[in-house]
């Protein structure tokens, strides 16, 4: 096992607890509820490789993060969670897609730009980490494929996301 | 740029109704004109197959311009020619009487009919219409459009149509995408295009014959194009990122649309001709929703480059940028009659969205809708209506208001959600 990977697995785990436990403010209820349990099969010293726990890792990290009303700004929440997955997508060389959503409220295709902006402010930040942008590509569905349905704040706040596909 | 044909057999299924849209008008002309559709006399064998003077009756009603009459009501049943007893209509304060007789044969429908003032016990109009004999309710639409336009000065919409997107989602399993065309009152609905994909942004070219559309189905947005009398429909686009908000140009020969393929939205306009693109705005904020001025040397759009979306207009040779709406902090959308006089638009006010017009004469602004979330506005070719989508009952439904907000109606759909209605032009 490089000392690298390690790390980086040591470093996602930490920074995911972390991350699960500051629930103090409102608006991460929805964040933690959409995320998966941390993984919980201890990983064996006879058990997977180093890379397959690397791997195993990631695929328990979130792969949606939330924005607010009419912003493509990058929560706190969304920083640590992020650096989780360069961290890990450092090691690999996987393409990574990032699909921008927007809740319904607002016109249509205004909404395709703004879900169009939160992806790239999920590209840039990651790209700011080391991934290279060419490994990166960025889809904007607006609201046309809301995640909850529903006309409330509660299914709002589930939309307004970018999902992270690699 | 890479041009694929393609037919449209893959995403076509069998023309089965998915939305089924009916008409209810919720409020009318404080004044209506009184007016009586006698039901028209059939003149060959057997039985009418279909009643020609109730779809009169509905066009006229549900304009919002009329009151009309209902046959249970009337004290005659007059056929046209010298035969109207006037009184029978007066008594009823009815101000105009609509008689006609029905005939068909292999060759078609044949309605004469005659317009009566009854006030002045004078004949109005006179005249013949015909149409194939499967076109009942296109003959009965031309019928409505000469009687609307005679008493109101207006040109008639009824022959016209709506194309709408539906979403046939039901609870949280995956979506069928259906691209809809049907009468402007919501009858003979088909199937354009039906995708596992979101389809969007639906628009018409100016002579009526072919739609430019968004679809989601090469795992990306792309603008095609698609001629709706054979079902052929060209990929226009297939840049990364946003390809979106298309708009044909007055004439026909060119679309404006919205591609973010060099960091962020931008409008451009394709000769569609040559496929070549110039880009016509410039600026790291988001421009996007064009619409052309009737002109055709303008496009109007939406931008956050003052900080939150409101709308501009950009000169296309000179590329001046000029704001035109300054009320409330989120004008998208625009879209403008076709006399160029009313730009109508989404309008947020403390955190609901309504429908608005702006008259770019006087600068008078109206919140013609009353409901919540209304997007998408489409003005019918006589100017004299908006449709938009908005939520009905929890579901998203079609709508219309008159530019005034003096006549409104609602489009409920029996099952999918509704939404992005364009009108047809004539």
């Amino acid at each position: 096992m490089n000392l690298r990977s390690k790390l980086a697995i040591l470093g996602a785990m930490a920074l995911l607890i972390s991350a699960c436990q500051s629930t103090d403010t409102v608006d991460t209820s929805a964040e933690t509820e959409m995320e998966a349990p941390v993984a919980t099969s201890t990983p064996a010293t006879t058990g997977p490789s180093p890379e397959e726990q690397a791997r195993m890792a990631a695929e328990a990290l979130a792969r949606v993060v939330y924005f607010d009303f009419d912003q493509s700004v990058l929560k706190p929440e969304t920083r640590s969670l992020l650096l989780q997955h360069a961290a890990y997508l450092r090691t690999v060389n996987t393409p990574i897609v990032l699909e921008g959503h927007a809740d319904e409220r607002g016109t249509r295709e205004y909404n395709i730009a703004l879900g169009e902006r939160r992806a790239q402010a999920v590209a840039d930040f990651l790209v700011l980490q080391g991934i290279s942008a060419s490994r990166i590509e960025t889809v904007s569905y607006g609201e046309e494929r809301p995640a909850v349905v529903g006309s409330n704040e509660t299914a709002w706040s589930r939309n307004r996301r970018v999902e992270i596909r690699y | 740029m890479r041009v694929i044909w393609l037919l449209c057999v893959l995403f076509m299924v069998s023309s089965q109704a998915a939305a089924q849209l009916t008409i209810e008008v919720t409020r009318g002309m404080d004044q209506p004109t009184r007016i009586a559709v006698v039901p028209f006399i059939w003149s060959s064998p057997g039985t009418a197959p279909h009643s020609l003077d109730q779809i009169v009756r509905d066009d006229l009603r549900r304009s919002g311009f009329f009151d009309t009459m209902e046959p249970r009501n009337m004290l005659s049943f007059p056929t046209p020619g010298p035969n109207i007893n006037f009184r029978d209509w007066r008594i009823t304060d009815t101000e105009y009487l609509l008689v006609g007789s029905v005939t068909l044969d292999a060759s078609g429908y044949q309605v004469f009919f005659e317009l009566y003032d009854v006030v002045t016990e004078r004949l109005v109009l006179g005249r013949t219409v015909s149409g194939g004999p499967t076109n009942a309710r296109d003959v009965a639409h031309r019928i409505s459009d000469i009687v609307y336009e005679n008493l109101t000065g207006i040109r008639g919409v009824f022959s016209t149509r709506i194309l709408y997107v539906t979403d046939n989602r039901q609870g949280n399993e995956v979506s069928q995408y259906q691209l809809m065309l049907a009468d402007q009152d919501g009858a003979r609905e088909r199937v354009v295009l039906t995708s596992p994909q979101p389809l969007m942004s639906p628009t018409w070219s100016p002579d009526g014959t072919q739609v430019a559309y968004v679809s989601f189905e090469t795992g990306r947005a792309a603008i095609f194009r698609q001629n709706l009398a054979t079902g052929v429909r060209e990929q226009l686009t297939n840049f990364e990122r946003i390809n979106g908000a298309p708009a044909f140009s007055p004439d026909g020969t060119k679309l404006a649309m919205v591609l973010s393929k060099d960091g962020n939205p931008e409008i451009y306009v394709m000769d569609l001709l040559t496929k070549e693109l110039t880009r016509i705005t410039e600026h790291f904020a988001i421009d996007t929703e064009p619409n052309w001025t009737p002109d055709g040397r303008s496009l109007v759009f939406t931008s956050d480059r003052g900080g939150r979306p409101q709308i501009y207009r950009v000169d296309i040779d000179s590329r001046r940028v000029v704001r035109l709406t300054f009320r409330g902090d989120y004008n998208a959308r625009p879209r403008l009659s076709t006399d160029g006089r009313f730009l109508v638009m989404v309008h947020q006010s403390e955190g609901v969205f309504h429908i608005a017009v702006q008259d770019m004469i006087d600068s008078t602004f109206l919140i013609v809708t009353e409901t919540e979330l209304d997007e998408s506005p489409t003005i019918a070719p006589n100017g004299a209506m908006v449709m938009y989508a908005t939520k009905w009952q929890n579901r998203s439904i079609l709508a219309a208001v008159s530019l005034d907000a003096g006549i409104r109606y609602r489009l409920p759909a029996q099952t999918a959600d509704v939404r992005e209605p364009a009108w047809s032009p004539f």
